[in-house]
Order: structure tokens, then sequence, then C-alpha cells
């Protein structure tokens, strides 16, 4: 009781349906163009508009490719998928950052970077990473494409109200150890599904002291152990990060805006259905081995044995292990690799290639890695250019792609081959993800730079 | 996809596999419609077909002892991404019905709102299920809806499962929550007046 989370809910029920879900009022639909059109199919076989247009922004990532964007996406149906999003917000109305403007990216980046998504208010999209957004102090849910309908169709949707967790990481980050690693360790202590049916607030002086892109990259990873989403109570930081983003409110309305925003936190007395306290100085360097998020080590730690996974669990383990190319106990450091890709809606933002561009300064691409090097908006990559970090990269023997969602789900052509090693800073290992047959391997940008130039899974300490 | 629901009987087929996702369930690749139609087909895709779209021979999909239109699966179904088309999935192949002992959040809501019905068992029940599966394919379940039951015929066992009343209702009659929502925009007029 009396949590950030009862706070933002509550005072957006319409009302409770009886027997029933809650009918929340959301501030904020983001539409991408792989999970809304079958929704705007929906509204026109039931000849409605959108209820409240000015609150819904679109624009396309899955499909979009990371380079010569200024041409039609190749893929016949991709492309489709582009145009029919173009189509639909022209048609119901709709604010729309179009592919190879200078307004498109991930969506999930591009919603804080704009300052449409802000503290206090209830933000869903079509996608299970919009609990991205939670970073600024919202909250923010994947859903289905059913609900982009009712949410387009009436501003809200049909909830049961989550139970809350807090996640507490207390102490200070010990060297080379970032936002990705923490997400990744807590995910192997609680499990891919050890969140679900949960809402989780982050706190503690790891969060406190973690910068906005940071907490953006934690909040992403929510969903990874399960939960419909996490969020951080807003902040100086939170309030600095918006204070004259493109939509966040100006003048007078933004120190009345910041006040009430204040208000935004747990009391003191808040109760949790469950609560978890974690220490920083227990983090390293963190890296997946198996397919799914939380099969993680630490760097310098060794795969499972077999005999310390449980009996019911013991098949999936090893079709996990089949799959990667790995045995149980084997160390992973030193293993050679094949990919690298810097990107997503994970860590596809300025800090994230601030961190790799540190390790890769002054060294070369190793021969043996292809690396997939990609912004998650057009703003990032400005972003990268101002700070002269374009120039370390390509010093090294790097290539800035375009952004895009890219080789995180490879929907697009950056597929990583059957077999082959990626080293990721996206989200997911499932198999398949990153394309047929492809073996994904979780990590930071150190770690992805430090495989980059080394050409193997690489402790990146060693390289600081 | 509105099909009303109410008291099925059925063989099942089995996947004793726990977290399996929904990047299994439907690869990112077959994302690409902009309708409905089609996505049975690519369902389970990489675990049923090899490289060459030649059928796996012991996948369950393509072994001919199993049927029915009921799916049990091991716990935590549905992980990972929130697409519905995974839901479509599963719906277009024929399953009215998925018994497991965990669902992921946002793939039951999606299945639930295409009319397939999520039923959580416990542990045992669902390791006696698979068990029951295994020593006679052609062993049926009953899943009753208006009794919120579901039982194991070869055993006799029964346990009952959760399911809210507003959407049982909606199940049994045929009718989602765009149509609700949209009854109910005069109630969303007046909470945008309240909080102004």
């Amino acid at each position: 009781m009396n949590t950030l989370f009862d706070k933002i809910w509550d005072s957006h029920v319409v009302q409770v349906v009886e027997d029933g879900p809650t009918q929340l009022y959301i501030d904020r639909l983001y539409c991408h163009e792989v999970t809304s059109p079958q929704a705007f199919e929906g509204l026109r076989n039931r000849s409605l508009k959108c209820f409240r247009p000015e609150n819904i922004f679109c624009m396309p990532d899955h499909n979009v490719q990371t380079h010569d964007q200024d041409k039609p996406v190749e893929d016949a149906i991709g492309r489709k998928q582009i145009d029919t999003l173009d189509a639909n917000c022209k048609e119901f109305g709709l604010t729309e950052f179009k592919m190879n403007t200078r307004d498109n990216g991930i969506i999930h980046v591009v919603g804080p970077e704009k300052g449409l998504s802000l503290p206090g208010m209830t933000i869903v999209c079509g996608d299970s990473h919009t609990s991205t957004h939670g970073a600024v102090g919202a909250i923010a849910f994947g859903i289905g494409t059913s609900e982009v309908e009712m949410v387009m169709a009436s501003q809200c949707i049909l909830q049961q109200k989550p139970k809350s967790m807090r996640i507490s990481i207390n102490g200070k980050l010990p060297k080379g150890v970032v936002a990705k690693d923490v997400a990744l360790y807590i995910m192997a202590k609680l499990t891919t599904s050890g969140a679900t049916g949960y809402f989780v607030e982050y706190a503690g002086e790891v969060i406190k002291d973690m910068s906005m892109e940071g907490r953006l990259t934690i909040c992403n990873l929510s969903i990874e152990m399960g939960a419909r989403g996490g969020f951080i109570a807003p902040d100086e930081k939170t309030f600095e990060y918006l204070k004259g983003r493109e939509y966040a409110p100006k003048g007078k309305e933004w120190d009345v805006a910041v006040e009430k925003w204040k208000d935004l936190k747990s009391g003191e007395d808040a109760v949790f259905d469950k609560e978890y306290f974690f220490d920083a100085a227990d983090i390293e360097p963190r890296i997946t081995y198996g397919t799914n998020p939380g099969m993680g080590i630490g760097i310098t730690e060794s795969v499972p044995s077999l005999n310390k996974i449980p009996n019911e669990e013991k098949q999936g383990f090893m079709k996990s292990l089949d799959y990667m190319g790995f045995k149980d106990g084997e160390k992973l450091e030193g293993h050679q690799v094949d990919y690298v890709f810097l990107g997503a809606c994970t860590n596809g933002r300025i800090e994230d290639f601030r961190a790799f561009a540190s390790i890769v300064k002054g060294h070369k691409k190793a021969q043996n890695i292809t690396a997939w090097l990609v912004p998650g908006s057009w703003l990032v990559d400005k972003q990268i250019r101002e700070e002269g970090l374009d120039k370390i990269l390509s010093d090294a023997g790097f290539v800035i792609r375009q952004p895009g969602c890219s080789a995180c789900l490879a929907m697009n052509d950056d597929k990583i081959p059957s077999g082959k090693y990626s080293v990721s800073t996206s989200n997911r290992n499932f198999e398949g993800r990153q394309g047929p047959g492809a073996r994904t391997i979780l990590a930071s940008p150190l770690v992805a730079a430090a495989a980059a130039i080394t050409g193997k899974i690489t402790d990146p300490r060693t390289l600081l | 996809m509105k099909q009303k629901f109410n008291i099925i009987k059925s063989t099942c087929v089995p996947l004793p596999l726990e977290n399996i996702d929904t990047d299994q369930i439907i690869p990112a690749r077959f994302l690409k419609a902009t309708d409905k139609q089609g996505f049975g087909d690519n369902l389970f895709r990489d675990w049923r077909y090899d490289k060459n779209n030649q059928p796996i021979k012991d996948f369950v999909l393509n072994d001919p002892k199993y049927g029915g239109c009921i799916l049990v699966a091991g716990r935590n179904f549905g992980s990972g991404s929130s697409r519905e088309h995974a839901a479509w999935a599963i719906a277009g192949y024929g399953f009215r019905v998925v018994i497991s002992s965990f669902f992921a959040d946002i793939h039951k809501n999606n299945e639930l709102n295409n009319f397939v019905l999520p039923v959580v068992v416990s542990e045992g029940f669902l390791k006696r299920l698979f068990d029951s599966i295994s020593d006679n394919p052609k062993m049926t379940v009953t899943v009753d809806l208006p009794r919120q039951t579901v039982i194991n015929e070869a055993t006799g066992e029964q346990e009952s499962f959760e399911i809210n009343g507003y959407k049982k209702h909606c199940l049994m009659n045929g009718l989602d929550d765009v149509d609700f929502l949209v009854q109910n925009r005069k109630c969303v007029e007046a909470y945008e007046a309240r909080r102004k």
C-alpha cells in the first residue's frame, strides 16, 4: 500500500468492472508497424475512429533497414508493413515519425528523448519492452494488438491490477559493471518468470546514482523476468533529462509539472507484496550462456554443472546448451565469437556508444568479428557525431549504421547466420531470435566492445 | 475469431518443455503480415520444420499419434514478446485451450482476447496429465468453462481453475473488450472531465 505504483494506477482508474478487471485510462499509446495493422483494421471493421488521436504516436522501427534508408525497404512484405503504418496514420490522423526522417528511431528510445514519456503517465505499446519508459517515473507496459485496438477505440485498457515488488540495489557498482550487468544479475537471481504478475519499482543507491540512460536499460529488461513493467521514482536527474525536450512542458507549465512530479514516490510506510535486496559489490560483468535471459553468469564464472540443475529443468537446460554449442561446467571467457551487436532499445543510447568507444579507442576491430553498431535513434546518431565518437569508432575499424531495431530480432536483413556466435547488447537470447540458428550471448556495451577488439569473450576490466 | 466457448472435450498435444517463449511459438520473421490469417501454418515453425522446410518427424505437431484442440505445455508458457501473433498462431492452428501450470502475463491476455482459454493447473496435475498422455495419446481432457473445471479423463483427476466473471461472460457469449469499452466511452469522458 501507498506505493508509487498505487498512486499512478489509482489516479488512472476510470472504473472497476464488477467481478472483473479495472478500466485504466492511458495517457500515451505508441505504435510501431508490426503490432498495429490488425488493430487499425479492427477499428475499420467496427467503423470506429481513434477516440483521442492526439495521445497516439507512431513510428516504424522493426523492419527498417540500417543502411540506405533513403531507399525503400527491399523486403516487400516488410515494406508493406511500413507503408501500411504510413497509410493508417494518415487515415486516422495520428502523428508519425517516418522512416528516414530525423524524428525516427526505436520507439522506446525516441519516446523518452522527445519528452513524450513523462513522470506519472500511463504508457502502453504493442511491444513488451514498453517497460523502458518506466525509467522516467511512468507506469509503462507492453500489450497485445487487441489491447492496442482497445486503447485506440477508447483511450482505455482493461487490466487486472498487478502485485507490487521493490528491488533495491545498494552500494556502489564496481568498475566495469554497468546497468546491463545489474539487470542480467537480477534476472539470473529471479529467473525469467520470477516477477510474473508483478510491477517492479527499482530503488537503492545504485539506481539513485545511475544515469537516465542506465535507468532506461534497467527498466527495459523488466519483462525478461516476467514483470509487467518496471519503473523508477522521478528525481532531479529525471527532471534534468526531460527539461527542454521537444514535447516536455515549457516555461511556467514546466515548473508546475515538476512540483507535481516531486510527489511521485512511494511513502516511507509503503508495503510491497514482495521485496528483494541486492548488493552492488556482488555484481561483475555478465554474460548469458543459454536461451533465455535468466540463464546468465558472471564473466569469470563457468556454465552451471548439470548436477546443480533441478531434475524438472534438466531437459530444457541441456536443450539450451545443445543449441548454444556449450557444455555444462564450461568456462566461456576466451571462447571465440563471430558477431558483435551494439544497439536495440536496451543499449542503443548515447551512453552505450560512449562506453563502447571507451574500450575500443586506440584498438582495432578483430579480424574475425563482424560488428553492427546501430544507434537507437537519429538523435543518438547526431550526438555520436557531435561528441566525435564516430571518429574514434571509425579509427578502430567500426562503421555506424542507421537507426532501427536491427539484429535484436532480425526482422530486417541484419541476421546472424546459423551457428554463429553473437555478443549482443540486446534483450533476448531466445533460439533463433537474431536469425534462425543464431547463438546469442547477451552482454553490456563494455563486454561487447571487449569482444569486438579481441574476437572472443573477454572481461572488459582487463582493458580499462 | 469470436467463437463462443462452453465445454470442450478433446485429446491433447503435449509439449513438456518449460519457458516456451513467443519467439518459439511464432518466430519474428513471420510477423510481417498486416492481417491475422495464416499464422497457424508457422506455429512452432523452427521446431516443426527443418532448414529445407521439411517437417521434423519427432516434433509433436508432426507426430500423427497426437492431435486435438488442447495444447498442454510446461511451466511459464508464452514468456517474452507481447506479439499477439503467437495467440493468432495458436488459435489459427486450431487450439481452443492451452493448459500449463504458469503463463506469462501478456500472452495469457492475448489468448483470452482471441477466445483461446488459458487453463492454469497445479504442477502435480500437469505432471500427471503429461504421464497420462504419454501412456495413451488418445486419452481426453474435459475443460468446462461454466463450472471452471478441468478433468483428466484417464485418471478422473479434476481441478478447478480461475477466471474472472467478466471474462468468463465474454468468452461464453462471444463478446470482446472493445465492445465493452466503446459502450463505456461516456465513463471515459467523465473521467477526463474529473481530471481537469
